[in-house]
């Protein structure tokens, strides 16, 4: 019966086919390890969100290394404030790359990260970047520096200070540039509580803020410098206007305290701090943490960039500002709110 | 013999099996989480709670989403009832297209629904409508995502409703007009008071599709669940549970009410 023995023979083909995938799969399983040396083991990266694309192409390049190889990434990223808390929270992660140092001293707090976590080379920080101001193509409100946020007709777009780390950085930009002008801190308290009130719309992240402006509203966004970069180079209609005042943004970065893989850990965050890292990164739009890396891209020049820590460090920062509630921004926006309700 | 012993099983669960499975998951699913939430906003004890209630901006947004939740409750029962009372009693082609569009606002992941709603409502809209950074867009994105609930309550009483009764009326010299306030609103309140119910609680907690559309200004267009979500962010988390619970609390005061006004209605039908 020729059907019957055809069958016969593929049933015999068939199981030759899978022997000899199982064969292989199973040689190539054993041979992996020896392939990728020493080095593999799982890294569990959780980040805020806007250096998402800049981990694809680090991670890709950190791979390529000998510390890299067979080296495996879980990854998270959103708003950091949120993953700071998933983590305290019990979600695994190695290193921690947060917007702000806030978000790391929670961590701190929980025992999960060393409480000298900053004292290295870099102070802690992987990553800088400016408050930068983002306007509709060709700058047709010629926007140019703080003061032209607030000339009338001009509608503005920040995030919500009290849900978004990114705001908090814009709040500190504006309030320090009057500062940096001259001004005294009674009247840098009036500009912040005049530029609140030209904002048409305190979106909950920056990327809500940023997805807002592309779809029309508002005429500025206030925004990291390196989320700028990144929409421009996606080919979105915008220009960048650097303020001649503005603040550096320090993105602070971490090993865990008992990592899954210590070996791969902080050879991965060896590596974002490395010279080739950095470049990536400068690729990337974020400002380098090392002068020699920096000294080989040109960033806008502002006049004069002052940090976080010319305005007291964040811990004095966050809690005379951002306490819900009573902190002198959420009194602006109550003064605010009350104004408009009473006219 | 299969058929019996079925049946007895059958009877078991619903006697004593039934009521114990259905407490334990409604405890797993509701209830726990309910109790922890109050837990968690009590955990500072009462003055905390209410120093977090009472905050001027909590009030505001509360104040806001209430309205707003009333509202777009209110004006989709009209709404649901009229397109439901279409796909019901008329008949017409693509009338199966509707239907199943009527449930694609719970499909859309909402904040999706939120980015669809600014692009075609905000400043570049094709139609020239920007109801962005108003207390409009909140109420236009709310009706989006409660339609559903408005429209399915009433849908199936509607096709149940007895026609006799409607066309007795009609034969003995009623109006129109008295037909539908005589007879059939009073057999479809019930049906719409539950849609409207449950549209209402949708609305007091929606986030996603809101947040977009609304500015999230503090004070004029920031909803509850915006502030909840800014507490949690800002490392105030019982504040943020006890925001919630508020929200909980209204939502449960409401639907009850609806409950009983349901019932009201039953009996005077009954009578």
């Amino acid at each position: 019966m020729p059907h019957l023995s055809h069958a016969t023979v593929s049933r015999k083909t068939r199981v030759a086919t899978v022997a000899a995938l199982l064969g292989a799969s199973l040689a190539a399983a054993v041979a992996m390890p020896s392939v990728a040396g020493a080095a593999g083991g799982t890294v569990n990266l959780v980040a805020y969100s806007t250096p998402k694309p800049a981990y694809a192409a680090l991670i890709t390049a950190f791979e390529a290394t000998p510390a890299g190889q067979g080296v495996t990434f879980a990854q998270s990223y959103g708003a950091s404030g949120s993953q700071a808390t998933s983590v305290v929270d019990g979600l695994p992660a190695d290193v921690v790359n947060f917007s702000l140092a806030p978000d790391m001293q929670k961590l701190v707090k929980a025992g999960l990260v060393s409480s000298r976590w900053d004292d290295t080379p870099t102070k802690g920080m992987v990553t800088d970047s400016i408050v930068t101001f983002i306007v509709r193509k060709g700058n047709p409100k010629h926007i140019t520096n703080w003061a032209s946020l607030v000339k009338s007709g001009v509608r503005v777009i920040t995030p919500n200070p009290f849900s978004s780390g990114s705001a908090k950085w814009n709040i500190m930009a504006a309030y320090g540039a009057e500062l940096a002008q001259g001004k005294s801190k009674a009247e840098a308290r009036n500009y912040v509580k005049e530029l609140l009130a030209h904002t048409t719309s305190q979106p909950t992240s920056a990327s809500n803020a940023l997805e807002e402006f592309l779809s029309g509203e508002g005429d500025v966004l206030i925004d990291y410098e390196d989320d700028a970069l990144y929409a421009q180079r996606k080919g979105e209609p915008i220009s960048i206007v650097t303020p001649p005042n503005t603040i550096l943004i320090q993105n602070p970065i971490a090993v865990t305290t008992s990592p899954s893989d210590p070996t791969a850990a902080k050879a991965f965050e060896a590596f974002l701090l490395s010279t080739a890292g950095q470049k990536i990164w400068a690729e990337q739009g974020y400002r380098p943490v090392l002068a020699n890396v920096a000294s080989q891209f040109r960033f806008a020049t502002p006049k004069k960039i002052f940090t976080i820590a010319s305005l007291g460090g964040w811990t004095k920062v966050d809690s005379t500002f951002f306490t819900p509630g009573t902190g002198t921004v959420a009194t602006i926006e109550q003064s605010l709110g009350v104004s408009t309700a009473g006219g | 013999m299969p058929g019996p012993r079925s049946g007895r099983s059958v009877r078991l669960l619903g006697r004593v099996g039934g009521p114990g499975l259905v407490v334990t998951y409604l405890s797993l699913l509701v209830v726990l989480p309910v109790a922890a939430l109050l837990s968690h906003a009590l955990s500072g004890g009462l003055g905390a709670f209410w120093h977090a209630v009472s905050q001027p901006e909590a009030v505001a947004a509360l104040k806001l989403t209430l309205w707003c939740s009333l509202a777009v409750a209110a004006f989709n029962a009209v709404a649901g009832l009229v397109i439901a009372w279409v796909l019901v009693r008329d008949d017409f082609r693509g009338k199966g297209v509707v239907n199943a569009v009527i449930d694609l606002p719970f499909a859309l992941p909402t904040v999706v629904a939120g980015l669809t709603l600014l692009t075609l409502y905000g400043p570049d809209s094709p139609f020239h409508v920007d109801v962005a950074n108003t207390p409009v867009g909140i109420l236009l994105a709310l009706a989006f995502v409660t339609l559903p609930f408005s429209v399915r309550s009433v849908q199936p009483v509607l096709a149940e409703l007895d026609r006799e009764t409607e066309e007795a009326a009609a034969s003995l010299g009623a109006t129109p007009a008295a037909v539908l306030r005589r007879v059939i609103l009073p057999g479809l309140a019930p049906a719409m008071l539950a849609g409207a119910g449950l549209a209402f609680a949708r609305a007091l907690g929606e986030f996603g599709s809101v947040v977009l559309i609304s500015g999230n200004i503090p004070f004029k267009t920031e909803v509850a669940s915006s502030w909840i979500y800014s507490l949690s962010q800002s490392d105030d988390l019982s504040g943020a549970a006890a925001i919630s619970v508020v929200l909980v609390a209204t939502a449960l005061v409401v639907l009850v009410g609806i409950g009983f006004l349901r019932r009201r209605f039953d009996i005077s039908e009954a009578a």
